[in-house]
């Protein structure tokens, strides 16, 4: 599959010029509470095919809950959400990785007591299809099941230059890897699209570019859609085809990175007005 | 031989993820199980086998089935005495009620009822966690004390309320020698700890971790919380199940559901702490040290010749062993077995510090 899918790019990207399709997904009139709070009022916007599509505003303006919104851990009161074109009803987190929808979160949400390899692993555990007697025996089919998925995690392990600490317990690993590793557990699973959640906190200069790296190298050789939510304006300009700007939960602007830019509502959230 | 890693390469990710990767492991395992299956058997003695062997072995398997559930899974269970007894009677109901029941089948009939009687009880998982779930397991408890002790379907109208099994057999051969029966609970702990750690290495056993880990983050990446949480209630509680039905049958062969209270809840639950949560070798760890220290306290005075009363052996046997647990949770809060793996970490490079 990952192999097809860089042959695929590799056409793409021979055919000349970036490869951004149909709106997969498309968020309509989206409104969250908790309670009283309006976390989210009336956003309306989408997603195109192989694009990356970056969330910014100020905090508390509602970007990671409209994550949570896309894949299914919170459920809006009002609005809907078309995936694929498809109208999604109430929904589980897990529903959402099986349609193909992987995330990194704000906060590293590792496995912390299991290793690099075993964090990664598990990222494919859809694909994984024996059952519960034939793993206790651990025989023939389920050895090959594992070593199969084993050579696709090991690819995912070099793609992200993680080779040397694939057996250590990822809570021992410095900030920047389990970045890198969250990152490997959501390429694990394949997915169409990517939702990435402050994938550059509190990295360096160095870190940073990376991770850049990583990312564009993702949306390019496998064609994932990547939906990022970032603070560090120069990464966002740079790298996202179009930005969506959130501020109290509202949407105030929506574009290419110089349209956004120049916003005058933008300018104000960011930097206040003089009165 | 030096305990070493260097010119083992491994050519195939089957090398790779073998039980032991290390030849030395695999040489030290073969000749521990030698040991059990032949040295001890031909010299050991009866006492040997009934005071220490046989429960070691029994109550390192419930361990091992708690472990999955508490260290895997991360689900508190305070119910482990329950489902043990629900194991042993279930297996007793299966066995006199069905004519020419062989041992074996009345042992995992008696699983399979523990694990409906786990999952029933899992349920509460789904919405509560840590020490509330604890508290909702202990309904468990005290729900089969009342059952076994009640309602006397289950004991066959068994007018003392204790009930016992005779002549039990396996394909023909009797287990009736300390000898037989000790070999009969250690085939069956060695099969159960195998099928334990193959669970433990593939894709289900990723799946509790992750659920332990860190439970959101498992649902985004495809993990059903209520599959991956009751597999391990119902995994857990068939092998818990099992050893209760080793613990009545084998161990004690006539019992009141006194034997399963919930003393012996917390009692695997301690074992499962200390040997170190998450690990199958924990399970042994943990049974050695709650079972066989004590023992082996109790007899320090006699053989260094220490003229000491009965009386103060036991009480000084307390208090030694109450602080070893605690001097053991202080130096490693994760368990023998972590300590046991710091130690393997540190000889692979002895006598070189990096």
């Amino acid at each position: 599959m990952m192999m097809n899918d860089i042959a695929n790019a590799a056409e793409a990207s021979a055919a000349g010029g970036r490869r951004i399709g149909e709106v997969i997904l498309d968020l309509q009139n989206i409104s969250l509470r908790f309670g009283g709070v309006k976390a989210l009022t009336d956003i309306s916007f989408n997603v195109r095919e192989h694009e990356i599509r970056s969330i910014i505003g100020p905090n508390g303006a509602g970007k990671s809950s409209m994550l949570n919104v896309i894949n299914g851990v919170y459920h809006p009161q009002e609005g809907r959400i078309l995936f694929h074109g498809q109208e999604r009803k109430k929904m589980e987190p897990h529903m959402a990785a099986t349609q193909g929808i992987a995330r990194t979160f704000q906060n590293i949400a590792l496995f912390k007591g299991m290793s690099v390899l075993d964090n990664i692993m598990t990222g494919r555990n859809l694909k994984m299809k024996s059952n519960l007697l034939q793993m206790a025996l651990y025989w023939g089919a389920v050895q090959k099941e594992e070593i199969a998925h084993r050579e696709k995690v090991e690819e995912i392990i070099d793609f992200l230059e993680i080779q040397s600490v694939r057996k250590t317990p990822v809570g021992q690993l410095p900030y920047g890897l389990q970045k890198r590793v969250e990152l490997g557990r959501a390429l694990a699973a394949e997915p169409t699209m990517l939702l990435l959640d402050e994938p550059m906190a509190g990295m360096n200069v160095e870190e940073k570019q990376d991770m850049c790296r990583f990312i564009l190298d993702v949306n390019d050789q496998f064609g994932t859609t990547i939906v990022l939510i970032e603070h560090d304006m120069g990464v966002v300009m740079d790298i996202s085809d179009r930005v969506v700007v959130l501020d109290y939960g509202k949407k105030i602007g929506d574009g290419a990175p110089d349209e956004v830019r120049n916003n005058e509502e933008v300018i104000r959230a960011y930097l206040g007005t003089s009165h | 031989m030096l305990y070493r890693e260097n010119g083992q390469f491994k050519a195939s990710y089957a090398a790779d993820q073998q039980i032991f990767p290390i030849l030395q492991d695999r040489v030290a395992i073969g000749a521990l199980l030698a040991i059990a299956f032949i040295v001890l058997p031909l010299f050991g003695s009866e006492y040997l086998f009934r005071a220490i062997l046989i429960p070691f072995l029994i109550l390192a398997l419930a361990a091992l089935g708690l472990n999955i559930l508490v260290g895997y899974c991360g689900q508190i269970s305070l119910g482990t005495g329950a489902f043990m007894a629900v194991g042993a009677y279930g297996a007793y109901n299966f066995l006199v009620r069905i004519d020419g029941m062989p041992l074996i089948a009345a042992m995992l009939l008696g699983g399979l009822s523990a694990t409906v009687i786990g999952v029933l009880f899992g349920i509460p998982s789904l919405r509560i966690k840590g020490l509330y779930l604890a508290v909702a397991t202990l309904a468990a408890q005290f729900f089969t004390d009342w059952a076994f002790l009640r309602i006397s379907w289950f004991t066959n109208n068994s007018s003392s309320g204790s009930v016992s099994v005779a002549g039990l057999n396996v394909l023909g051969l009797p287990i009736e020698s300390p000898v037989s029966k000790y070999l009969f609970c250690l085939v069956v702990v060695c099969v159960f700890a195998l099928m334990a750690k193959n669970l433990t290495r593939s894709a289900i056993g990723r799946q509790w971790m992750a659920i332990r880990d860190m439970d959101v983050a498992a649902a985004v990446i495809g993990i059903r919380p209520m599959y991956a949480k009751l597999t391990a209630f119902a995994v857990s509680s068939f092998i818990v199940g099992v050893a209760g039905v080793l613990w009545a049958f084998i161990h004690l062969g006539a019992w009141e559901p006194a034997a399963f209270s919930i003393d012996r809840s917390f009692q695997l639950l301690f074992m499962v702490i200390i040997g170190g949560l998450g690990s199958i070798m924990g399970a042994f760890f943990g049974a050695a040290f709650i079972i066989v220290l004590p023992i082996l306290l109790d007899q320090i005075p006699q053989l260094l010749g220490i003229p000491l009363s009965t009386a103060t052996t036991s009480h000084l046997v307390h208090m030694i062993f109450g602080a070893l647990i605690v001097f053991f949770l202080i130096v490693e809060p994760h368990g023998l077995a972590k300590l046991w793996s710091i130690g393997k970490q540190k000889l692979r490079l002895w006598p070189f510090p990096h």
